[in-house]
């Protein structure tokens, strides 16, 4: 790999825009595609920018159907928005970390989003509605409403479902969860939004402290990123 | 071996722009195609330097000695290689996949300033 493209690949991963690394295996040539253009040594058709770009919005990394071309998809990291920065945000963050996933926290209560708390998270103490518009969820973004506290949780709720971020859950009991849907309705919220909202958050592993609570939602996440039937709990 | 930083491990491009600006010699091993039940996916990523020092993976640890010694040979001559294990690929290499799976690795040095 050529020292200036390299560069270039770690600066755009440093502006966390997409780009793909094409590689021709006989010789090592090489070539950026970006979402508006192309970098490099390596002549691409139109045909193999094509490809590179499907690949890139697919997230799948490969090799070309010939054998002779690899492209090497590079996204932007997962993002995970935590809404609520309480006891079990603190144990979901790093996790989220260690998974790959850039986490942002949002709790207006000046006592809980602080850096002591949660050093190295992006914090933000805007209202949950404005600070999630400014975060723009889209579809490689998880969502979790951990406050249980409806001034907070639910417009943030609001901006989720209009997103196309692909895990959304909320902490809360069963009783707790059919009051939030109440309200969603009456806000105009239907069947449909309700089926993307993981509620109560998590699978049913019986977990009881923050950081097993912790587990269970990332574990939820993860089947649902992978298309994976998630777990039930035995009848 | 760099010490492990669990918080740091996964952003192998990250460590190996430290490593080039550490003045290191360095080469990249990547997973480029699987079959069957190969423990890591495409894309999955092994620095190594001209020590041996590495970071990351490209299989469940099974491979990783041959591919840092294909590693080594590229940061000396320059020249990128596909290195193919298997399970019964015992010929070409002295080394296979317990797990029964396939992969391809690409292997190629990161040039200079």
């Amino acid at each position: 790999m050529q020292a200036e493209l390299f560069d270039v690949l770690m600066a755009h991963r440093e502006q966390k825009t997409p780009v793909a690394m094409v590689t021709r295996l006989e010789d090592g040539a090489q070539a950026l595609v970006t979402p508006s253009g192309t970098e490099g040594a390596l002549d691409l058709s139109n045909a193999q920018i094509d490809e590179a770009r499907t690949r890139m919005r697919d997230d799948r990394s490969g090799i070309s159907a010939d054998g002779t071309h690899f492209t090497h998809v590079h996204n932007p990291p997962l993002r995970m928005i935590i809404v609520g920065a309480v006891h079990i945000s603190q144990l979901l963050a790093p996790m989220a970390t260690l998974s790959g996933y850039a986490v942002s926290i949002i709790d207006p209560r000046a006592s809980f989003a602080t850096e002591d708390r949660f050093p190295d998270v992006e914090l933000s103490d805007d209202w949950p509605d404005e600070a999630m518009e400014a975060l723009k969820p889209d579809s490689r973004t998880a969502i979790v409403t951990l406050t249980h506290d409806p001034k907070l949780d639910d417009p943030a709720l609001h901006v989720a479902l209009k997103s196309d971020a692909f895990y959304i859950a909320c902490l809360g009991s069963k009783r707790t969860h059919a009051r939030r849907l109440e309200r969603l309705r009456e806000e105009g919220f239907t069947d449909a939004d309700f089926q993307r909202i993981h509620g109560p958050a998590g699978l049913p592993i019986g977990a009881v402290s923050p950081a097993e609570i912790a587990i269970s939602v990332m574990a939820e996440m993860t089947a649902v990123k992978h298309g994976t039937e998630p777990l039930r709990a035995a009848a | 071996m760099d010490r492990y930083d669990p918080g740091q491990q996964d952003d192998i491009l990250g460590r190996i722009a430290e490593w080039r600006r550490d003045g290191r010699r360095i080469a990249v091993a990547t997973v480029i195609k699987t079959w069957g039940s190969s423990p890591r996916p495409v894309g999955s990523q092994l620095a190594i330097d001209d020590s041996g020092a590495m970071i990351g993976s490209v299989s469940g640890g099974c491979i990783e000695g041959a591919v840092v010694r294909e590693a080594m040979q590229s940061i000396q001559d320059g020249k990128p290689r596909t290195l193919d294990f298997g399970v019964s690929d015992e010929q070409a290499w002295d080394v296979g996949l317990a797990c029964g799976g396939e992969v391809k690795v690409y292997v190629e040095r990161i040039e200079g300033q």
